[in-house]
């Protein structure tokens, strides 16, 4: 197994947190796993992205040519990476701030309206993870349940009592993903 | 402490900074510069629950001072910095060659000549392995090529530097600095003070030699002798410590050449060789002085080429030459400012070198 994982958003969505969610959430899982901050030196302008390899064997490299699958979190990394993406691959995106969907001929299209369910949710901070919860299930790569426990253990102990809206949000996620297998 | 190891996600910088820790680091002393300036403020958090010291010196030039003062009075000492900070620290770096020092450097090399950029690069190859500074000394250099690896070697570099009395170097690069991986941590065992007879520091009077840390020696044949020893000290790090590790097919077409991030890539390129319809196969030094000459011989009289890999115009393929002296043609994939190649570059690259040399 191999995924090769690409993300990006606008700069202070969370899109590297989100990242490093996934990766960590594939080690807990018994996975070898890279995070990887830059994708190539031409992105600028507010884009914030990264690519995560996860593997059952070895890495090897860190970066991604052709991505299996893609969390694109605003318009404007829609326009930009969405055709990079891999045939048969998994496009997940957040289709309360793209409004027009992205061409990919070939790949799966998964559209989740994450700031309207973080918003029905009433925590605005769990955009991602109904993004994240439509990833892990689209790919079955992880479990929803797997990237909770992995939150869990990330979170200082304060912020426990988020715990619940983000598995909301989670489950929201696999939800949409499993509607369109 | 348990003896489980625990198995943590974190990035480069940290893997590396803990890795002091656990190798017995109790004094750092730096300047911040990017890509490193995590390991900086790692050490600043971390440092007083283990009773060590950090400090943020006023420059580059100051922090190596300390660096020297520190290991001159016996302490497990690292600074870390990035390119043009490392090049700052030449003259202090020589001086502890010459007064025989031990310490660990670490270079998360950036893009250069000049300040450069905070990009990816693999351009400091020759600063490390020929310096430090000069004068004929230089530094034990090791290559990690995952975060794994730069949290081992940081830790293992300050039992290195004891042995041979000798500047230990960890050549990083931004990318690994800033990547994220799981790490197994060694624990942070209390190290017992090295036992460094030469060593400055306070004792009752007459009950020892006078210590004399120096690196001005006037008299040729005392001058001599300090080249001497180290020649030595190089030679027996080259029959001990020389590693490398090697991945791929057991009967390659071409041999990869690569050391660091570049490793990594070369790694994938091995992983699809069919695609480039070559045997491929991957020889990465975790050493690159002492370099592992014998391993690159042996397979230069095997494979029809050898194809080096790194971010630069061409350094590290000079000791690839040396190993192989003509025995097969030594070709050259190198990007520089940032740029990388991809997994498919070094493929159609391998295909070229393929084709030249008619495997």
């Amino acid at each position: 197994m191999r995924e090769e994982l690409f993300m990006a958003g606008l700069g202070g969505q969370g899109v590297n947190l989100a990242g490093q969610l996934i990766a960590r959430a594939a080690m807990d899982a018994g996975l070898n796993v890279s995070w990887f901050p830059i994708y190539s030196p031409e992105v600028r302008g507010g884009s914030s992205t990264c690519t995560i390899v996860i593997a059952d064997g070895r890495v090897g490299s860190p970066t991604s040519e052709r991505p299996n699958s893609m969390v694109l979190m605003d318009s404007t990394s829609a326009e930009r990476f969405a055709g990079e993406i891999a045939d048969g691959g998994l496009l997940v995106i957040n289709s309360s701030l793209i409004r027009e969907v992205p061409r990919c001929e070939g790949c799966r299209l998964i559209e989740v309206p994450a700031n309207e369910i973080a918003a029905e949710i009433g925590n605005e901070r769990t955009v991602n993870m109904s993004l994240i919860g439509a990833w892990a299930t689209g790919t079955g790569v992880l479990t929803v349940e797997d990237v909770a426990r992995s939150l869990r253990a990330m979170l200082p102990e304060r912020h426990h009592v988020h715990m619940p809206a983000n598995e909301a949000a989670l489950q929201r996620g696999a939800e949409i993903a499993r509607s369109l297998a | 402490m348990s003896e489980e190891r625990r198995r943590v996600f974190i990035s480069g910088n940290e893997a590396t900074a803990e890795g002091g820790i656990a190798g017995g680091c109790r004094h750092f002393f730096g300047y911040p510069i990017t890509p490193q300036n995590k390991i900086p403020e790692y050490m600043a958090e971390h440092m007083p629950e283990v009773g060590g010291v950090y400090l943020q010196a006023e420059s580059e030039v100051a922090a190596i001072n300390m660096v020297y003062g520190a290991s001159a009075a016996g302490a497990r000492v690292m600074t870390t910095s990035s390119s043009p900070g490392i090049s700052l620290m030449q003259e202090g770096l020589s001086y502890m060659l010459g007064a025989e020092l031990p310490a660990v450097i670490v270079n998360m090399v950036r893009g250069g000549p000049g300040l450069g950029n905070v990009a990816v690069a693999q351009s400091d190859y020759w600063l490390s392995t020929r310096g430090a500074g000069h004068g004929d000394g230089r530094c034990i250099t090791l290559t990690p090529y995952s975060v794994q690896e730069l949290h081992d070697f940081t830790a293992r570099a300050f039992e290195l530097a004891d042995r041979y009395q000798n500047i230990v170097m960890i050549l990083g690069d931004a990318i690994l600095a800033s990547m994220m991986e799981p790490c197994t941590l060694i624990p942070r065992t209390e190290m017992p003070p090295p036992d460094r007879p030469y060593a400055v520091g306070p004792h009752a009077p007459g009950s020892r030699e006078r210590n004399i840390i120096n690196s001005l020696w006037v008299d040729f044949d005392v001058m001599e002798a300090v080249n001497i020893r180290n020649e030595e000290r190089y030679a027996r790090a080259a029959a001990e410590i020389t590693e490398w590790d090697e991945f791929g097919s057991d009967d390659p077409q071409v041999l990869l050449c690569a050391y660091g991030i570049s490793a990594r890539i070369c790694e994938g390129a091995v992983m699809r060789a069919e695609e480039a319809g070559v045997r491929l196969r991957l020889l990465r030094p975790k050493t690159v002085f002492p370099f592992p000459t014998a391993p690159i011989r042996e397979w230069s009289e095997r494979v029809g080429a050898i194809l080096v890999v790194e971010l630069s115009m061409g350094q590290f393929v000079e000791d690839v030459r040396l190993a192989v002296e003509g025995r097969c043609p030594v070709d050259l994939l190198g990007r520089a400012g940032g740029n990388m190649p991809s997994v498919s570059d070094v493929l159609a690259k391998v295909r070229q070198v393929a084709a030249k040399a008619g495997v």
